[in-house]
Order: C-alpha cells, then sequence, then structure tokens
C-alpha cells in the first residue's frame, strides 16, 4: 500500500508539473491574442484555464498521496509553512512555497470578476515564479534524476517554457503590434 | 425571433480595459467585427451592441473568457 | 417662497448674469438680494422644469429632470468650470465676474438633491477668485453648507464628467468607463450631479426671478439667455450674453462687430463642433433644434471664425492634431484612430496626398472611432472631421492640383501659406 501511494505521490507529481507547463505555455499564447495550433483564440484561454486547474488537481493529489505515505514522513504543516519537513526539508520547502503560490494563483483567478483585473493581473504574474520553483522541487525532492523518462519529461517542460519566453519577449508578440501606434504623444 | 418575455441583453465594452484581444470577435461574429487595430466593432453600429436570446451562451462565454475582464452583459428590463 | 410670488419687474433683462456689475458679495447681494429658500422637496427641480433650462455645458440636458434623478441619499453636487476646450472662455469669465451666482446656484442645486457634500471644480486661474467669494461668504456669516474647491487640470478631457467624478475622488481626471449614469452612480457610487457653472448661475436667478422671467426672452423651445464666447477672425471677440436661437449671422456681425465678407467659415461648437459655410449662417440659429439640421450643436457656446484668407483644411488639421495629443490615452480606437485622422488630415492639407483616396479613408476612420471609446472624445473628432471634409470639399480638390482657396479669395490678396503656421 505504502508502495503504491509513494508511487502514486510521483506520478501525480510529475503530471502535475507537465500540466502546469502546458497551462504557463498556453497563458503565453493567451496574452499574444492569436490563435494557436487550430485552436481559436478563446479556446486558447479556455485550454489555458483547464490545464491549470487539471494541474491543480493533480497537486492536491500529489499532496493527498504523500500524506497518506508513512515514507514521505509528510504532515499537513508541511504543506502549507515551508522548509518545516522532515525528508530533505529545503527541496520540500520549495513544493510548499510552489503550492502556497498555486494556492493563491487559484483563488484570485476563480474570483477574478469579483476582484478586478488589476488585482487578479498583479497575483498573476506570480506564475511566472511558480513554474520554477516547481521544476527546482521536482528537480530535487522528485526521486527520479537518474531515471531517462524523468528527465526527458523534464527536458521538455523546459524546453516548452523557455521557447514560451523567448516568444513573449518578441517585439511582435501581440497579433497587433505592429498595426498599433508605437509611442504616446 | 424574440418572445415578449425575453429580457433584452446588450454587451457593454469597457474601452478602458480593453486590449483587442479578440476573443469575444470570435464567439459573437455577427454582432462584433474587428477594426485595424484588433478592437470589437459593434455591427449593428451601436454603444452597446443587442445580444440576441439565440447568442447568449456565447456573450456569456465572451464575459467570462476576456482576459481583460472588459466585458459586462447588462440586462434591461 | 413661494413659485408665484415672483418680482419679474426687478428680473435683470439686459446682460443678465453679470447684473450685479461686478464679483463683490457686496455687489451680488445689492443686485439680487439673498438667496431663496425651496423648503418643499422637488420645488426647484419643478421649477426649472417650468423655466425649460437646458445644461450649459455642451449636452443640452434638461437641468430639472437631472436634478430629479440625481436625488437620493449621500448625494453629491459638483459645479463644472473646468472648461478643457480652448476657445471657450464664458467659463472663466463667469467664475471671475459673478462667481456668487455660481455659488448660490451650487447651493441651491446641492439642497434640492439632498447633497452633503458640495464640490466646485475650476481650473488653476480661477481658484483665487472662488476662494475669495467663499471666504467672503463666510465672513459675512452666511451659514450655507461648506464648498470644496478642487483643482481641475488644463487638459482638454477635464471636464468630462466621468473625469471630473474620478478627479473629485482623488484620481486623475480621466474619463472613466460608466456602467449607469453619473447622476445615479457617481464619486464613490453615490447619486452625483455634475452641473456646468453658467448652468448653476442661470438656477441661481431662476430661483429668484422665476420660470416666466426666464422665458421671456431666448428660443421658445430652449429659452433664456447663453454665454457665447467669439473667437478666431472677429474684431470683437470675448465673451457675450446673447439669448439663445440669436442667428448666427447676426451673432458675428453684430456681438462680433465683423463683415462677413471677410469670413471663410465658422465653427459652432468648439472643436467637437461643426464647420458651417458662409451662406448658411443666416439660417442657423444658435439652439439645439436649428443645428441639428445641420447635425450639429450649439455646445458650450462657441463661435469661431475663420478668416477668408486661411486655409480651412490646415486649420482642421491643426486641431484633429491637439485633439489626438488630448487623447486620454486609455481606449483603443481613439489612441490609434485620432493619430490617424490627424496624420491623413494634415496630408490633406500640408502635403502631395490623393484627394479622393484621402477623403474616403478619413471618413472610414472616422467611421470606426465614432461611438468606441469610454468618453465622446472620439465622437467629437469624428463629427469635427466630417463637417471639414464637407464644408472644405471643394478645397480638397484643389489641393489635389496645388491649389488652395485661401489663395484664390483672399481679401487683401497675400499669400498666407508663406506665413508660418502654429
Amino acid at each position: 500500500m505504502d508502495q503504491a501511494m509513494w508511487a502514486l505521490g510521483r506520478g501525480t507529481g510529475i503530471t502535475a508539473l507537465v500540466l502546469l507547463t502546458v497551462s504557463v505555455a498556453l497563458g503565453v499564447a493567451t496574452r499574444s491574442g492569436r490563435p494557436m495550433l487550430s485552436l481559436p483564440r478563446f479556446a486558447v484561454a479556455d485550454v489555458h484555464r483547464a490545464a491549470a486547474l487539471a494541474g491543480t488537481i493533480l497537486v492536491a493529489l500529489h499532496v493527498l498521496s504523500l500524506l497518506a505515505d508513512p515514507y514521505a514522513q509528510l504532515r499537513l504543516v508541511d504543506n502549507f509553512v515551508p522548509f518545516l519537513g522532515a525528508y530533505k526539508p529545503f527541496w520540500l520547502g520549495l513544493g510548499t512555497l510552489a503550492f502556497d503560490v498555486l494556492l493563491v494563483v487559484v483563488v484570485t483567478s476563480v474570483l477574478r470578476h469579483r476582484i478586478g483585473v488589476r488585482l487578479f493581473r498583479a497575483v498573476h504574474w506570480g506564475t511566472y515564479a511558480l513554474w520554477p520553483i516547481a521544476l527546482a522541487h521536482a528537480l530535487g525532492n522528485g526521486t527520479d534524476p537518474s531515471h531517462v523518462w524523468f528527465l526527458v519529461v523534464v527536458t521538455v517542460c523546459v524546453f516548452t517554457v523557455v521557447a514560451s519566453v523567448t516568444w513573449r519577449l518578441r517585439a511582435d508578440f501581440v497579433e497587433y503590434a505592429t498595426a498599433r501606434i508605437k509611442e504616446w504623444p | 425571433m424574440t418572445t415578449r418575455t425575453a429580457p433584452h441583453m446588450r454587451l457593454h465594452i469597457n474601452w478602458t480595459q480593453c486590449d483587442g484581444r479578440g476573443l469575444c470577435t470570435e464567439l459573437l461574429p455577427g454582432i462584433l467585427g474587428r477594426d485595424d487595430w484588433g478592437y470589437p466593432v459593434p455591427l449593428d453600429h451601436t454603444h452597446e451592441p443587442h445580444i440576441p436570446a439565440g447568442c447568449a451562451a456565447e456573450a456569456a462565454a465572451a464575459v467570462r473568457l476576456c482576459p481583460r475582464l472588459a466585458l459586462t452583459l447588462m440586462t434591461a428590463p | 417662497m413661494t413659485v408665484d410670488a415672483f418680482p419679474e419687474e426687478s428680473g435683470p433683462q439686459q446682460g443678465r448674469l453679470f447684473a450685479a456689475g461686478g464679483p463683490s458679495l457686496a455687489e451680488h447681494h445689492g443686485r439680487f438680494g439673498s438667496l431663496p429658500e425651496f423648503r418643499r422637496p422637488g420645488a426647484l427641480a419643478a421649477l426649472l422644469d417650468e423655466a425649460g433650462l437646458v445644461g450649459r455645458g455642451g449636452a443640452g440636458f434638461p437641468t430639472g429632470r437631472k436634478i430629479s434623478t440625481a436625488t437620493g441619499r449621500g448625494a453629491i453636487a459638483i459645479g463644472n468650470g473646468a472648461e478643457g476646450e480652448p476657445e471657450s472662455r464664458k467659463d472663466a469669465t463667469l467664475l471671475a465676474q459673478a462667481p456668487h451666482l455660481v455659488l448660490d446656484g451650487l447651493i441651491l442645486a446641492g439642497e434640492a438633491i439632498g447633497a452633503r457634500e458640495l464640490y466646485l471644480y475650476v481650473p488653476t486661474r480661477a481658484l483665487a477668485t472662488v476662494r475669495a467669494a467663499l471666504d467672503e461668504r463666510h465672513d459675512a456669516r452666511w451659514h450655507r453648507p461648506h464648498v470644496n474647491v478642487i483643482e481641475a487640470p488644463d487638459t482638454f478631457v477635464a471636464g468630462e464628467k466621468s473625469a471630473v467624478v474620478s478627479r473629485v475622488e482623488g484620481g486623475p481626471a480621466l474619463p472613466r468607463d460608466q456602467l449607469a449614469s453619473t447622476a445615479v452612480s457617481g464619486v464613490r457610487g453615490r447619486p452625483t450631479l455634475v452641473q456646468n457653472v453658467e448652468t448653476l448661475a442661470h438656477i441661481g436667478l431662476i430661483a429668484r426671478y422665476g420660470p416666466r422671467w426666464f422665458r421671456s426672452v431666448g428660443d421658445p423651445s430652449e429659452p433664456g439667455t447663453m454665454l457665447v464666447t467669439l473667437s478666431g477672425a472677429v474684431r470683437a471677440g470675448g465673451v457675450v450674453e446673447v439669448p439663445t436661437g440669436v442667428s448666427i449671422a447676426e451673432l458675428i456681425s453684430h456681438d462680433g462687430g465683423t463683415d462677413l465678407r471677410t469670413l471663410r467659415s465658422v465653427l459652432v461648437g468648439g472643436y467637437h463642433g461643426t464647420w458651417l459655410t458662409l451662406a448658411s449662417l443666416g439660417d442657423f440659429h444658435l439652439c439645439r433644434p436649428s443645428m441639428a439640421r445641420a447635425g450639429a450643436s450649439p455646445g458650450a457656446g462657441i463661435v469661431h471664425a475663420l478668416a477668408i484668407g486661411d486655409c480651412g483644411l490646415a486649420r482642421s488639421a491643426d486641431i484633429v492634431t491637439y485633439l489626438a495629443e488630448q487623447s486620454a490615452g486609455q481606449c483603443g480606437p481613439c489612441i490609434n484612430g485620432l493619430p490617424r485622422l490627424a496624420q491623413l488630415l494634415t496630408e490633406l492639407a500640408y502635403g502631395t496626398a490623393t484627394a479622393t483616396g484621402a477623403a474616403t479613408e478619413i471618413r472610414r476612420i472616422a467611421d470606426l472611432v465614432d461611438g468606441r471609446g469610454s468618453c465622446r472624445h472620439p465622437d467629437g473628432t469624428a463629427r469635427f472631421v466630417r463637417s471639414a471634409l464637407d464644408v472644405f470639399a471643394s478645397d480638397i480638390l484643389l489641393h489635389n492640383d496645388g491649389q488652395c482657396e485661401a489663395l484664390l479669395t483672399t481679401v487683401t490678396g497675400h499669400d498666407s501659406r508663406k506665413e508660418s503656421r502654429v
């Protein structure tokens, strides 16, 4: 049973990372205002949200399965307060930090029509910190760094995010960027 | 076709937030066009275009998905 | 004081708004007496309805109706003297020469809507006189509600209704998106009355002399007097008080002391207004029904004359360039469309743009920006641009051939294109 929990914990963890990577890439695509890979613009935004919510569910399962596994030595407090853990406290703490940021991002996103676009966007910028922290946690705590499949998956995730951010920084990133007026007199 | 009891819906665009991303123009192609710079153009030439009952779901999706939260559905009694 | 007890005979007939002869409280009180009280709720609004007073800030909305709508718990009254339009001087003149009439109107309107907070929103140059007038009242122990004076920046859109609300709330003087009208939900979500200072001054007079006195001059559909700013190529420019419905030709020749033959065109309603052809000036009167026939309105009473030696396209291009610069910079169609209009019109006026192509494109962009912003700045600009293309249509063809009407029909014979143009 414990073996199953441990396996589930690792499996949900890496799947969550993949889903959050997809969400980051599609979030960048949403910002561009462009359709993407045969998805119309509204679908890009919709799948971005779906991937984020799916990733969040996976993170929840990841935490629950590890709480249920005595080998992981995870207490409930470790889920919310970082760096207090017993097993690899630093890397675990990063996971906790990522979880905390994810929680705030999800809550503000679900309530965005209530809290207004400014606050929603300000918190949403935190996803650019969330992803690297989650990645570091995966590398530090994920116990299969030597397994090839793990490294391949992580490499693809890193490549996806780096490519997205590189695209994000281009001058013609936004769809109508060249048509619109550049400087405000 | 409109029924007497159907509420009259209009789409309010907050122009100070709108960034012309075009999600609404995709979801409501018969109601909104796009101008030279990507911003939505009400095709009925009004300030707040009328949303027929048949497009209510798409209009609600546009309000929900607009990345700038620039849309509001107004129902007149 | 009841509605039928107005001493009509003592109401000023010539120069109503400036009848006190000076800005001091003594002069004001000496000429107009004390401020009347309206105990019955709705009494002032009913009086103003009967008088037929409409707003003098440009929109021309019935004042009595506006006051009725803005009545409510926690209501706020704001006197708007921002006057962002460069060609307009009437509000500045009124605040300088009759501030107490404005204050009377603000206090009366505030009481009518049940306001606890009163604001007077004025540009920097008017702050001193307004504060002096308030000090006079304080010293004379006129115990009426406190008036907060808010400084308006010197920008074109600073006087826009939602910009006023924003500034009074402590934010920037920029228009805001509104889901409900200001009268229903304005400053901090409360019912807010925003009234032009001239309208307030008229309220101060109607409250004393009654609706019949007010209606005794002017156009029957929009009675009373209005302040007009005459500017441009008129010999006697400045602010005059005239009955509504005066013909524009008469206004320029009589009050402006100008021979109409020295003019090329007249712009009515300021930079968001409409050019009129010289031939039509006799047909148009300064009231809404008459101006509506030209798709225009009297606006805030700005009448700007263009000399026969000046190019209408050039002047229009300069104005649209100014309007583009004065955009609040918040809404995509305005930010992108107005500079494009300015560029196209400038090429048409000063450059070598192909006439028919440019005019068509200008109309397309004007139609595109019209109605697509959180304020009426693009709408007004579109209206102005269309009227320029209509009135100066023959000049467009001449410009295409490197000619200009200003060159061909100059009264004095000088080449105005050789002079520097600002």
